[in-house]
């Protein structure tokens, strides 16, 4: 392991290898409990409202649909590794993870971590939580991330091997998924919650509250800091909104770009904005005519006015983006890509060349991909100005993803972010992934994919992606005019807030760092 | 008199025995057809409950595994008869999304929807009457006509915007009441009153403006009949007319309108529900149709049609008691 990459803990802590974001400047690290000077205090109970509550909710982590479910789930769970503010993949329940060829892997397991029930954390509910996503009955949301997962077996007590079926640099990054996190050997019901997180489940109703109470065996020293966390959700934005202008919740996530300055001007109340890599994109389907056409692709993507977009559709709480899922501030961006501009011009020349002036073309927009109506209109506009007759089918919510989706020339697609380049392109870009949003089919790219994906040199793994974006900026059939800023409101007196860029509320792990200053 | 008032009480008692029974039968007709369409209509809809459990990540072979797990690769018919057979044995099945007995889904939600229905009632009623007799007897004044241009005007305003003014007014800026409704069993009465205070008041507005108009035709129109009159020449006081003279007679169309004003309470509070995160029986029954929770909602679905009927039955009982005429026939 000596001339491998080898993870220790020191390195996963120091220089965040892996795969997640680094610092922009080289040796920039911030200290982990840099939000605040102050001294945490502990006590008090704080209510939280992300935007979705049913009777769908679940205590199952493999089940985790929204982030109502993550946040729950980081409540009461753990994973063997965990995400910093620059998702840099870090130990948790693993005390060390290493490799020296990135299909075999090493986990050595903190000791002394219980179960909230008592029992004591050990190889065999690692192997149950990891293996169990394999199983179609459990209808994880990460079955086909999972079936790289070839073995997982026990080397000891506190120690399990984990053997992949192919070479996979980012493994820490993807085990700190809240998916991954860790249950109990044989766990099926889950009524209740029997993790070794730092709140344990007091009250779980589907589609009311989750209710979790500090767990005074926590093994992080000192954590957790608040008595009593409360979970809820609120589907309308306005009400949610309120909830916390009233003081009725101290937390809130998904707020719409309008209403932040109606919580920056009430008093004690703010506005946490985090750049990540969620974005809403224009889908042309490839195997079908006209979308496939590679001249109707560059004429779309000449198209949008991104400026435009991300000032009106988003108030400015959202990144420029360059027709690739990479955003700017991911450590793999590639900068020296020329940005897309909006130019009408060149559009109309790709659409000529097309031979596709006057056609009239259905696309489908639907409030379910965040801003894609509104996208739409915007295309709709400026496509009139060159001769593309675009009709916008607005649909519904309710069963787009099953009915839409995809399933047209024209759709659009939003995608959430996640912890590492190769999820994405794995999961929306490779030619036989089952979101190949698109459809295009590029053997180029895929080698480089699975190139990349075992490559442990940073330097060589950044080329390597950025000629990755470089074919997608080009011949892929996806237009992403910006990447989306997620929302958060929060009550002042809540302290130790900050970003950590895979989702809203701390990346769905605020249970475990804020404290109440009330 | 006696012998002819006993009789024609036996007769009534046969008239509304009959009656009920009548309806009874009926009602559970209409309920099966209510079943069925419920079912077929949502088995038309887009996707099942496998595709939206699995959302984004339904790959086809996953999606197999899930729906034979969850038993949505029989037969539609199959799957709606042994629905059926377990209601008629009182079992209303189990929910595909929450893996747990929907009997014990609604047992939770059933009461808070009933809690929110029965507050109302009570404030709607009351103040109803109250308008509708008070600008019954003042027919014509500047209160009248005040009054009436108010209910007017809430009925045609939609109850969301009552709400989040509501909202704006007495949680985000007076700070008085929660936003949202938490409905916590360790609260006190003072919470408990506090935290219902707003939906109530929304839902009650929307319902009184109906119920106190209804009531004020029902009781002018008694109150253009020859015996008012009469009652007002042998110097009766008005209030008394109104109360022991009027009343009676006109009950018949008020329970009518409060019948059908607080059918939709139970299941009409969904936007209530959802602005004030109150979890009832109507967002129950949305969440069961966005997740194609089938067992879910064809029960919630019986519920609604179940109360309705019983309201407007108890409406006709209470028609056919009040009159005599009907009593006898």
């Amino acid at each position: 392991m000596a001339d491998g990459l080898s993870l220790s803990r020191r390195e996963l802590v120091g220089a965040g290898v892996g795969s997640g974001f680094l610092a922009a400047a080289g040796g920039l690290l911030l200290p982990e409990s840099s939000a605040g000077a102050q001294q945490p205090r502990y006590g008090g109970r704080i209510r939280v409202s992300s935007v979705s509550s049913s009777t769908a909710d679940t205590l199952d982590p493999a089940k985790g649909a929204l982030s109502t479910d993550y946040s729950r789930h980081n409540m009461f769970y753990n994973g063997l590794t965990r995400y910093d503010r620059l998702l840099n993949p870090r130990p948790e329940l693993a005390e060390t993870i290493e490799t020296s060829d990135q299909i075999l892997w090493r986990v050595k397991l903190r000791k002394g971590v219980e179960f909230h029930d008592g029992k004591p954390l050990t190889s065999a509910d690692v192997i149950y939580s990891l293996l169990r996503h394999k199983l179609p009955a459990t209808a994880s949301k990460m079955k086909s991330v999972a079936e790289q997962i070839a073995e997982v077996r026990a080397a000891g007590r506190d120690e399990v091997m984990i053997r992949l079926t192919g070479a996979n640099a980012d493994l820490p990054a993807i085990l700190a998924q809240s998916h991954f996190l860790i249950v109990r050997d044989g766990t099926k019901d889950f009524r209740t919650a029997n993790g070794t997180g730092p709140y344990r489940c007091s009250e779980f109703r589907p589609g009311v509250r989750t209710r979790g109470v500090r767990n005074p065996n926590y093994w992080k020293h000192g954590r957790p800091y608040v008595d009593q966390i409360e979970l809820i959700g609120i589907p309308d934005e306005v009400s949610r909104v309120n909830a916390l202008l009233s003081g009725d919740v101290h937390l809130i996530n998904a707020v719409n770009p309008r209403s932040t300055r109606r919580i920056q001007q009430a008093r004690g109340y703010g506005v946490m904005s985090t750049e990540a890599g969620f974005y809403t994109n224009l889908i042309m389907r490839q195997n079908e005519l006209p979308t496939g056409n590679p001249h109707f692709v560059l004429a779309m993507k000449y198209l949008f006015d991104r400026a435009l977009i991300r000032r009106a559709l988003f108030r400015d709480f959202a990144v420029i983006a360059n027709d690739h899922p990479i955003p700017p501030f991911h450590p793999y961006y590639r900068a020296d890509l020329p940005q897309r501009p909006c130019d009408p011009d060149r559009a109309k020349y790709h659409l000529q060349k097309a031979g596709l002036t006057g056609v009239r073309l259905p696309m489908f927009a639907s409030p379910a991909a965040e801003g894609s109506v509104d996208m739409a209109s915007v295309l709709q506009e400026y496509g009139a100005r060159i001769g593309l007759n675009l009709a916008v089918n607005r649909v519904p919510s309710d069963g787009y993803w099953s009915t839409h989706w995809m399933k047209h020339p024209l759709t659009f697609g939003n995608t959430n972010p996640r912890p590492t380049a190769d999820l994405i392109f794995s999961l929306f870009y490779k030619s036989d992934a089952d979101w190949n949003e698109s459809g295009w089919k590029n053997p180029a790219f895929d080698r480089l994919l699975v190139e990349a994906r075992g490559e442990a040199d940073q330097a060589r793994r950044k080329q390597l992606y950025g000629e990755m974006q470089e074919l997608v900026y080009n011949h892929c059939g996806v237009g992403i005019p910006v990447f989306i800023n997620l929302i958060d409101g929060y009550d002042r007196r809540l302290k130790g807030v900050y970003p950590i860029p895979i989702g809203g509320l701390m990346g769905y792990m605020f249970a475990d760092n804020v404290w109440w200053d009330g | 008199m006696a012998a002819i008032g006993a009789s024609g009480d036996r007769g009534g008692g046969f008239t509304v025995v009959r009656l009920v029974a009548g309806r009874i039968v009926s009602a559970l007709l209409t309920l099966l057809l209510v079943s069925l369409i419920v079912f077929i209509i949502s088995g038309l809809l887009p996707g099942d409950a496998a595709q939206e459990m699995l959302g984004q990540s339904a790959t086809p072979e996953a999606l197999a595994a899930l729906r034979h797990q969850l038993g949505l690769d029989v037969p539609a018919h199959v799957r709606y008869l042994s629905w059926l057979t377990g209601m008629l044995g009182g079992n209303p099945g189990h929910s595909i999304v929450a893996n747990m007995p929907v009997s014990e889904i609604i047992s939770e939600r059933l009461p808070n929807s009933l809690v929110l229905a029965g507050l109302t009632a009570v404030v709607a009623i009351a103040a109803a009457l109250f308008i509708g007799i008070f600008s019954a007897m003042h027919r014509g004044s500047r209160t009248d006509r005040a009054l009436n241009v108010t209910t007017l005007a809430l009925v045609a305003v939609p109850e969301f915007l009552v709400a989040t003014i509501a909202v704006l007014i007495f949680a985000v800026h007076l700070r008085l009441l929660p936003s949202i409704t938490l409905v916590s069993p360790d609260a006190s009465w003072g919470e408990f009153f506090r935290s219902y205070a707003l939906p109530v008041l929304t839902l009650a507005i929307v319902v009184v403006a109906q119920m106190a108009r209804m009531i004020r035709a029902a009781i002018i129109d008694q109150l253009d009949r020859p015996y008012v009159e009469m009652a007002m020449l042998k110097g009766v006081r008005p209030g008394r007319i109104v109360l022991t003279h009027v009343l009676p007679n006109a009950i018949a169309p008020i329970v009518n309108a409060m019948a059908l004003s607080l059918s939709y309470l139970l299941g009409g509070a969904i936007i209530v529900e959802t602005i004030f995160n109150y979890p009832g029986l109507a967002s129950l029954m949305v969440n069961a149709v966005t997740s194609r929770d089938m067992p879910l909602l064809q029960t919630c679905a019986m519920i609604f049609c179940a109360a309705y009927l019983l309201l407007v039955l108890i409406a006709d009982v209470v028609a056919i008691l009040a009159n005599p005429r009907l009593r006898s026939r």
